[in-house]
């Protein structure tokens, strides 16, 4: 654990001085900002103190966001060589996938926490539903998880940034939308496997304040599938020829 | 702290770039591996290092063995791979203090041991830069820092000094000899004066086998077992000299030199010298001797012969 952190330290200072972090902060906050209070069907339209909208919005937003900040990880250590002088220190691969995890997971829970404004604004409007909010943030951090975890995966398996942010919006692509599309067009148990793969409808009942067990298990389970993928793509020089 | 490497193999598809490579190393040696691009010793360091696994054999460091302990292995290695990659975007400092904290150096000695390596490694001018703005030298300084941060046992050198100037290359070699009184030391190169001027011991890698293995002067005996001398003499003919020197019990064959009139080049028979039978021919016929030299063989010319 320690060494995770270590590996997290570095990258989250390499993302603040890079000013990859405040690029990211920035626009997430002024996008999912501008469709949340300005622009079509916000907040003012539908009559509740809610943060609904802000969370539609965000599981669009971080879709994007995120193959943009987990594509640098790997990428550019196999690209530069710098991997190597990781790995032969006292660490394993397990650690570096994990910390680069970390490291990016806590980036987009600090853009998250800089939303807190809009959760007070609506306060001030009416009686909030806490369930609903606290349900639609850990909804966010446990999607994040599972994007991150697949950019990590992407980012494993090229030497190339832009390839490892098109490879992860590819694969990203079919648990946004794409199952949920298939899962319509199938019945029984492939149209049921479909729709249970898809990242929408969990992230939906989680958003309404609805704790479920299940659609943790699911989003924690798609996030070890990624880190497991990650690291025995990392150790692929061991069985490699 | 011993290394034993044992049957060492890494295929890459049907080509073997190391080919069952058998070699020790005691403590406090310094070991060079030479050879020419692509032989393996690139690889050969990557497995001892545990950055790769071999396709088979064993490296076993003080009894503990790459399959089991690469953990404690990793810690007890320095190690600067070839093209010496950095973060380029980390101050020198913060680098170091990172790598020290994921070798595991406890977090009140890190202050102590950065101290150390930046005097160590000549680096106190630059040393709040960031690695980026560093130029080649410096920034293989660093690498030589990193690699030392948590006092290892064991150095494991790839190209050490690549790119380097003259005088920073002498500087890295001098700090290599310093370095090689306590710790074991495994550099590889394909410099030849360069490995000749820092290690105890040369290994030549070629095609992935060992070809070579010994000292400079082993070496340089095993190529050639005949004595050589370029010598000088006035006071008579060239070939009544040549007949004369060619009359010597000892000697085998006398050349004269292209270009250097008066000179010849005398060729001993095996393990015999002809250096006192040369003078006391010159003084039996008061000739002059003006000049006698071995010649020493080069290891350049071992190494073209062993790798060619």
């Amino acid at each position: 654990m320690d060494k995770i952190w270590i590996i997290s330290k570095r990258e989250l200072a390499a993302f603040f001085d890079s000013l990859i972090a405040y690029v990211m902060i920035i626009l997430f906050l002024g996008m999912s900002g501008f469709f949340t209070w300005l622009f079509g069907n916000n907040i003012f339209l539908i009559n509740q103190a809610s943060l609904q909208v802000f969370f539609g919005i965000g599981f669009w937003t971080l879709f994007f966001f995120i193959p943009a900040i987990t594509m640098r990880m790997l990428a550019e250590e196999t690209r530069s060589g710098t991997i190597e002088l990781l790995s032969t220190k006292a660490i394993t691969d397990w650690q570096i996938v994990g910390g680069k995890f970390l490291a990016c997971l806590l980036l987009v829970m600090i853009a998250l926490f800089c939303t807190l404004p809009y959760y007070i604004t609506v306060s001030q409007l009416g009686s909030v539903d806490h369930g609903g909010i606290i349900g639609g943030y850990l909804g966010l951090i446990l999607l994040s998880a599972g994007y991150i975890s697949i950019g990590l995966f992407a980012s494993s398996i090229t030497n190339n940034q832009i390839v490892a942010f098109l490879m992860a919006l590819f694969i990203g692509i079919f648990f946004q939308i794409l199952f949920d599309v298939m899962g319509a067009s199938f019945r029984g148990g492939l149209g049921n496997a479909l729709n249970y793969l898809s990242m929408r409808a969990h992230f939906e009942s989680l958003s309404r304040g609805v704790i479920d067990s299940r659609d943790i298990v699911y989003f924690l389970s798609i996030t070890l599938v990624g880190l497991l993928f990650s690291q025995s793509m990392l150790s692929r020089r061991n069985w490699q020829g | 702290m011993s290394i034993v490497v044992d049957g060492l193999t890494k295929k890459y598809g049907e080509q073997k770039a190391v080919n069952n490579i058998s070699f020790k190393v005691e403590t406090g040696e310094v070991v060079g591996f030479l050879g020419p691009n692509g032989a393996g010793k690139s690889t050969t360091m990557k497995m001892i290092t545990c950055y790769m696994a071999p396709s088979s054999g064993d490296v076993q460091l003080e009894g503990m063995s790459i399959h089991t302990h690469p953990d404690e292995i990793k810690k007890r290695i320095g190690y600067l791979p070839e093209n010496n990659p950095l973060y380029l975007d980390m101050p020198i400092i913060d680098y170091l203090r990172f790598s020290a904290e994921v070798q595991g150096v406890p977090g009140r000695l890190i202050p102590e041991r950065i101290a150390e390596m930046i005097e160590t490694c000549g680096l106190e001018v630059e040393k709040h830069k960031q690695i980026g703005e560093l130029s080649k030298g410096y920034r293989q300084r660093v690498g030589l820092a990193q690699a030392m941060i948590h006092n290892p046992d064991v150095l494991i050198l790839d190209e050490p000094t690549t790119g380097l100037d003259p005088n920073q290359i002498i500087e890295i070699r001098k700090l290599i000899k310093k370095l090689g009184k306590e710790k074991t030391v495994i550099l590889s190169s394909h410099i030849l004066s360069e490995v000749e001027a820092t290690c105890d011991r040369i290994l030549i890698i070629n095609r992935g086998r060992i070809a070579a293995d010994g000292t400079s002067a082993t070496l340089r005996q095993q190529a050639q077992g005949q004595e050589l001398l370029t010598v000088q003499i006035e006071g008579a003919e060239p070939n009544e000299i040549r007949k004369a020197l060619l009359g010597l019990a000892s000697v085998e064959k006398v050349d004269e030199m292209e270009g250097k009139p008066g000179f010849c080049t005398v060729q001993s028979k095996p393990e015999q010298s002809s250096r006192k039978a040369v003078f006391d021919l010159c003084v039996g016929r008061k000739w002059y001797l003006l000049e006698m030299t071995g010649i020493e063989t080069r290891l350049e010319d071992v190494f073209r012969e062993l790798t060619n």
